[in-house]
């Protein structure tokens, strides 16, 4: 497949639980200011491989990858990498919406207050910047000042996702970032997806075959640790090329 | 069967009985002996007067040269066990690895397990010597060295407690802190404590409690002079080593002097239990409702 410029990369990579092999042999290269969507039945690794990408794994006792992550063409399992400074160039939006227990304001800026920076009009033009980006401003503009967790569900996934936009990282990983939601709030995530790959280079796990159809520019198919196909997503629902694959978008298991 | 059933579920309902008929019994001895020495010395002056005197020719029923000891004792143990208490829980939380965890965690307890009479020798022969070698003003009784004791003796109920806490923060807290970029130390405070801070309030509270009621390290270290002092180097006495002190002496049952240990204990109980009941009004109302 022909990519204008890679800007996450693996190559050759295994990841191990302990004993158990989770991901075999990776090799993909996914699009700058694109959406890749990773798709594949619960426990094929798709979760597994999105959190090496920010090294999210690292915190799991017996977790270990060989091979390479690349970002920009950079290693970043190195020793010279900063854990800290590697998550602030790529963000990550969770499963289920987890903003902190502050006010809504408060999560906005966190990433930009441990970063030390305390000027009050950086701070507060980033916030309504990044909420209008979430396309949430408009709802929260006369509440910054209450609590996060008195917002919906929808509401909140979108605060989590103004919140990794704070601190403008090239990368945004989503993992089923709209699982837990109702079905407009769905649609809301999902536009907001289309919008941000103008700016961001987006990786998102989903189960659901539908919204990887609708957002995403490539998909790739992971299967029992393997990464199965990978293709424009166009391509991959109308043409898959193996019987995996096939047989899992069109429902027959899963 | 059916009969069976019946006495076993009268013997359940009478242990459970027990239990608070002996608190209710407790309470009421506390207040009626404690009516009886207010019929006698009002209420007034036993909070005001600045004297604490019942068993000498001059009597003085001023509680509060024993509330002050007791504060002294529990501020100086709250200093020393909290910070770190909440250190070892930060630590056995966000660094330590889970298999020196379940290693230090029960060494920990073994702190909790001391007895205390132990420590009240340990702070005396020990902590007190070794403090005079640098604080020369250092009584050979004193505040100071019963109060550090005590702290250290309390610190795994705090840490324990807090962890507890801790660990109780959702985990998509603590990865929505690493996921921006936060670093260990800024996941911990930023994030982790706040979150379980009213754990951690109550672990407090617990403490703080336990402090209060604590009698025997005080009673070996601290002396056995009411005093209305704030100064940790000099002897001062307690609430619960005053009622130690009149129950060994030989003071006549029924006397005036014999119910002072009760208003002393209606005090102390008063105290206990408006903090346990903080605590648990604290637990209750800011549990922190994350599903």
């Amino acid at each position: 497949m022909n990519i204008k410029h890679s800007k996450l990369e693996a190559i050759n990579l295994d990841a191990y639980y302990g004993d158990f092999h989770a991901l075999k042999n990776i090799n993909i290269a996914m699009e700058e200011k694109a959406v890749t969507a990773f798709i594949g039945p619960s426990g094929c690794g798709k979760s597994t491989f999105l959190r090496t990408f920010n090294r999210m794994n690292d915190y799991i006792d017996g977790f270990r990858i060989e091979g390479q992550i690349l970002l920009d063409g950079r290693d970043i399992y190195t020793n010279d990498v900063r854990v800290d400074e590697l998550r602030k160039e790529v963000g990550m939006v969770f499963q289920k919406p987890n903003p902190f227990p502050k006010t809504i304001y408060e999560n906005v800026v966190y990433g930009l207050r441990i970063q030390g920076i305390k000027d009050k009009k950086i701070l507060q033009e980033t916030c309504e910047k990044s909420l209008q980006q979430a396309a949430l401003w408009n709802e929260v503009k006369d509440k910054l000042d209450k609590s996060a967790l008195a917002l919906s569900g929808g509401q909140q996934q979108r605060l989590c996702i103004a919140r990794a936009l704070a601190i403008q990282p090239s990368v945004i990983l989503m993992d089923e970032p709209a699982s837990a939601l109702d079905p407009i709030s769905t649609a809301k995530i999902e536009d907001l997806i289309y919008e941000l790959k103008k700016d961001y280079t987006i990786v998102i796990v989903t189960h659901n075959m539908q919204q990887a159809g609708r957002v995403s520019d490539h998909t790739a198919f992971f299967y029992m640790g393997e990464l199965v196909e990978y293709a424009k997503t166009k391509t991959m629902f109308t043409s898959p090329k193996d019987t995996r694959t096939q047989n899992y978008i069109t429902g027959r298991f899963g | 069967m059916r009969v069976q059933e019946k006495i076993i579920e009268g013997l359940l309902w009478l242990s459970a009985a027990i239990t608070i008929l002996i608190t209710v019994s407790i309470i009421w001895v506390l207040l009626s002996e404690s009516v009886l020495f207010f019929s006698e010395v009002s209420i007034v002056r036993f909070l005001t007067e600045k004297e604490w005197t019942p068993l000498f020719a001059e009597k003085k029923f001023g509680i509060m040269p024993l509330v002050a000891g007791t504060f002294l004792t529990t501020v100086i143990a709250i200093a020393v066990a909290l910070p770190i208490g909440l250190t070892i829980a930060i630590y056995l939380n966000e660094y330590a690895n889970a298999r020196f965890k379940t290693f230090i965690k029960p060494l920990l307890e073994v702190l909790a397990t001391i007895p205390t009479v132990v420590y009240g020798f340990f702070a005396l022969t020990v902590v007190t010597p070794f403090l005079q070698s640098f604080i020369p003003g250092l009584a050979g009784f004193n505040a100071l060295s019963a109060g550090i004791v005590m702290g250290i003796m309390i610190i795994p109920m705090i840490s324990s407690l807090s962890e507890d806490a801790i660990s109780a923060v959702p985990r998509s807290l603590r990865e929505a802190a690493y996921g921006m970029g936060s670093t260990r130390l800024q996941t911990a405070f930023g994030v982790m404590v706040p979150a379980a801070s009213s754990g951690i309030l109550v672990s407090v509270i617990l403490a703080i409690s336990r402090a209060v009621g604590e009698t025997m390290i005080v009673a070996i270290a601290a002396g056995q002079q009411p005093r209305l002092t704030l100064n940790p180097l000099v002897p001062i006495e307690t609430i619960t080593t005053y009622i130690v002190q009149v129950s060994l002496g030989d003071v006549p049952h029924g006397s005036l002097e014999y119910r002072t240990i009760f208003a002393a204990g209606m005090t102390l109980f008063v105290f206990t239990f408006l903090l346990n009941n903080l605590s648990f009004w604290i637990k209750k109302k800011y549990q922190e409702k994350y599903d």
